[in-house]
């Protein structure tokens, strides 16, 4: 269909103009319906890529596992997961272990990829590293436990504690020192 | 250079500048995403926080200097005019993300313009690096450089399997945002950008134009960049945006090529206009300048054209730009036919100096 003003571009915008002389129906083309206001309506332009993604977690789509969780608060920043649905920003560093369960789908979603396997901090990364020893030594442990050598067992056991414990005592200093800023 | 050259100088190192692939690509940028652990993002933190993100940025700032080999200029958002702050935006030393709320926003600027930290953007660090031409390894050697040394002394927000954390979930992982600004007037003629973009997209690539609204772009420039952040390496992602760039730019070699096979005296005859245009005339518009602009950067990379070196149309692009000239006219009320006077004033200076 052409445009009912200017009769040479296609029409793509339906307007309703009520007045009183009654109701008239227009098909418009884009240029023509910009000379009856604004068009696109203002504020229809500024659209970041935030309102997607409050989009996506503000109605929860059949496919989506788990069902929002209600209640759920940050416990560093405060965040709610409806302040998250509402405005599609996340809070803090802590938001992401808070609500891990309900973003690591979107992720999916919007990498195609939900694990990391770039660069890894010296300092932050430190406790990854520990981390993965600790992984790797629980293994060890239970294959020696299946294996009956108990010997071992207790060898890895101790280790174990020994990793965690330096780490729940770096995690402490940690939240010592950064303390103030969780408010 | 002291700091108030950077709101009326209009050249930039890597905007323009000789590199590889310069006849198309202009300019390559890579920008980091790095938070504090724990402490709210920009978007949620109050005051005390934001002056906390600024005060931890600056206890490192000498040895990140040291690490990148330069120095560096601090610059308040809140002590800016709205002018000065949006002559920096122009110049893409920062982004508008930067001075929506300039309160406790800060950047970091080097002396030579090429590297740039912003403080409280939409994360608390936003570390970028620019070099002209088709050339994202030095710049992200810098950034890693500053990166390593800022991680080394200050717990930035990282998650094993998330990777960095940043404040919104689209930079997730590496926070590495690839960026190459490219001219690419043949492919635009020809009409094929939306093919162009459309296989972009399949390659995990955005492809935009720098200027202009929604889906009309002026000027021909246009930015490529990676989509994705997570589940890949730095590298990998630096590798992909490198081949697919490297393809455009050879289909744009091929479609100027058509253009001078088809029609070289309508593009030749085009080229000369445009010069003509900008060496005399007397008001100008924005969008028709940078349209002007291409044109002629494109007879000289054709050779149709020799009449001015390349590097002085990118300085031509910073110098039309609105900010800037109403910054440098000491009024920020210009009236759209005074800034267009004010315009062709300043094209014609920078012309006439390149004759000279």
């Amino acid at each position: 269909m052409l445009c009912d003003d200017c009769h040479k571009n296609e029409a793509n915008i339906h307007i309703t103009q009520i007045s009183s002389e009654g109701k008239i129906d227009k098909h418009l083309c884009e240029a023509c319906a910009a000379k009856y206001g604004d068009f696109p309506p203002p504020g229809a332009k500024d659209f970041t890529v935030n309102d997607f993604l409050k989009g996506i977690f503000g109605k929860p789509v059949e496919e989506q596992e788990t069902p929002p969780p209600t209640g759920l608060v940050c416990p560093n920043c405060g965040m709610t997961f409806e302040d998250f649905a509402h405005s599609g920003k996340i809070g803090c560093s802590v938001c992401y272990d808070t609500f891990r369960r309900q973003i690591t789908p979107l992720l999916t979603r919007i990498h195609g990829a939900s694990a990391h396997s770039g660069k890894i901090p010296r300092r932050s990364g430190g406790a990854l590293v520990a981390r993965r020893e600790v992984e790797i030594l629980k293994e060890k442990l239970n294959n020696a436990v299946k294996n009956e050598e108990y010997e071992n067992a207790a060898k890895y056991r101790d280790e174990i504690r020994a990793l965690e414990k330096k780490m729940s005592e770096r995690a402490r200093a940690k939240k010592e020192a950064t303390g103030d800023a969780g408010e | 250079m002291p700091v108030n050259d950077i709101y009326r100088d209009y050249r930039l190192p890597w905007f323009g500048a000789a590199g590889k692939s310069s006849d198309v690509a202009i300019s390559s940028r890579i920008r980091l995403a790095r938070n504090f652990e724990r402490l709210p993002f920009p978007n949620r933190a109050d005051l005390k926080q934001l002056a906390e993100a600024q005060r931890r940025a600056a206890s490192v700032f000498s040895e990140v200097e040291n690490a990148a080999g330069m120095e560096f200029d601090v610059v308040g958002m809140d002590g800016l005019t709205p002018l000065e702050r949006q002559v920096l935006v122009e110049k893409q030393l920062i982004t508008e993300n930067l001075v929506k709320q300039p309160q406790y926003r800060s950047a970091y600027i080097s002396a030579n313009r090429s590297a740039s930290i912003m403080v409280n953007e939409e994360d608390h660090l936003r570390i970028q690096c620019m070099a002209p031409g088709l050339d994202l390894a030095s710049p992200f050697e810098l950034a890693t450089k500053m990166d390593d040394v800022i991680e080394s002394r200050l717990d930035i927000a990282f998650d094993e399997k998330m990777g960095y954390l940043t404040s919104c979930p689209t930079n997730l992982g590496t926070g590495l945002r690839a960026t190459v600004l490219l001219h690419l007037p043949g492919l635009n003629y020809t009409r094929n950008m939306s093919n162009i973009s459309n296989i972009s997209q399949q390659l995990g690539l955005s492809v935009r134009g720098l200027y202009g609204e929604g889906s009309e772009t002026v000027g021909n420039i246009f930015s490529v960049s990676n989509q994705m952040t997570l589940g890949f390496t730095e590298q990998g992602l630096i590798d992909n945006l490198t081949s697919a760039v490297s393809e455009i730019i050879e289909h744009e070699r091929r479609a100027r090529k058509a253009l001078m096979m088809y029609s070289r005296e309508r593009i030749e005859d085009a080229v000369w206009r445009a010069y003509g245009v900008l060496k005399y005339a007397r008001s100008l518009g924005e969008g028709e300048t940078l349209e002007l602009i291409s044109k002629v950067r494109l007879g000289l990379d054709l050779g149709l054209i020799h009449e001015a070196a390349a590097e002085k149309f990118a300085e031509l692009i910073v110098a039309s730009r609105p900010s800037y000239l109403k910054n440098l006219a000491g009024n920020e009320n210009l009236a759209g036919t005074e800034l267009a006077h004010e315009r062709a004033s300043v094209v014609r200076r920078i012309l006439t100096d390149a004759d000279e």
